[in-house]
């Protein structure tokens, strides 16, 4: 299969995520600019981290304009697997794909550290190779990572089963300590109602060798293999107009 | 003539606001305990080519509702020249 990764301008986990799906993960992988109009034939899309448009007026605000993006909206509403990790997941938020909005880390901090998230869900293309209630060893790296949703939405988000990562303890108990940014039902990662749009702020590109302190982050790329495999979720191309 | 829009970008009351209570804690420490709470918001000064104050506004919404504020944390107030 292949990887499409999404390279905005100030994109800086582009090339991690590049090295983790082609040379760990063993997949095809291509680089898609900013401005491209065409997915390249991707089987699934990875929108990475980084400060894209150097988080001006906020963070994703303006990458979600970007004209790739009309690809990447046609795709999800398509059914094709899209994984927005960190400033990939506030872009996602930004452009709608995922409800909610994220606000400044509680502690005001920017959080570089190593945190545990829970599988909640594993109906999505990015965790179906996962265990539900799988602790997660996976590296956060944020200063807007505090996610917040109206209580009316965060009780459609939990009755539709959209949690798929929560902030826990190393033993996988949701408590305030576990949560590192102040995030609402220390929600790490979502999905869309469709469950194929997945974003989450933990970086599992930098969690796929354990020379690297983990190799936690490793199954959330392989799920994406094994749903494009299995036929579980995929893109058909456009119609022909 | 140029008419000028200015935009106030809020976060909403029921959102807290992280940055907006470190500023009041400053103060707080350099004796203004008189300042009980901070919000920090935005602000834009738009120059529009247009004469028309109606059409300023109407523009500047627009926009503001495009990209300026995200309506899921934030709401915004117009003023024009």
């Amino acid at each position: 299969m292949k990887f499409g990764i999404v390279v905005f301008p100030g994109s800086n986990c582009d090339h991690d995520a590049y090295h983790a799906a082609k040379h760990v993960v063993g997949q095809d992988a291509e680089f898609l600019w900013h401005k491209d109009t065409d997915l390249k034939g991707a089987d699934a899309l990875i929108l990475p981290g980084g400060f894209s448009y150097g988080d001006y007026l906020r963070t994703g605000a303006i990458a979600r304009f970007s004209p790739i993006m009309r690809e990447v909206q046609s795709f999800a509403a398509r059914g094709g697997p899209v994984l927005g990790v960190c400033n990939g997941f506030q872009i996602l938020l930004e452009a709608g794909l995922i409800p909610g909005a994220m606000l400044r880390n509680r502690g005001v901090k920017f959080v570089c550290a190593h945190v545990h998230i829970r599988v909640e869900q594993t109906d999505t293309p990015f965790t179906c190779a996962a265990r539900k209630g799988q602790v997660l060893r996976i590296p956060i790296a944020h200063g807007e990572g505090n996610y917040f949703a109206t209580p009316d939405a965060l009780a459609k988000l939990e009755a539709n089963r959209q949690v798929i990562f929560r902030y826990t303890t190393a033993g996988g108990d949701v408590t305030d300590e576990a949560n590192p940014n102040g995030s609402a039902a220390n929600i790490a990662g979502l999905c869309n109602e469709a469950r194929n749009v997945v974003g989450l702020m933990p970086h599992p590109e930098r969690a796929c060798e354990s020379t690297l302190g983990s190799a936690d982050g490793l199954v959330i790329l392989e799920s994406a293999v094994h749903a494009i495999r299995g036929g579980l979720f995929s893109a058909p191309e456009k119609a022909a107009v | 003539m140029k008419v000028r829009a200015r935009v106030f970008v809020t976060l909403k009351p029921s959102v807290f606001d992280p940055q907006g209570k470190t500023i009041a804690d400053a103060l707080h420490s350099l004796g203004y305990g008189g300042v009980e709470d901070v919000r920090q918001g935005k602000y834009f000064e738009l120059d529009l080519a247009t004469q028309e104050a109606a059409h300023a506004r109407k523009l500047a919404a627009e926009v503001a509702d495009k990209l300026l504020a995200n309506p899921v944390i934030e709401s915004y107030r117009i003023e024009v020249e």
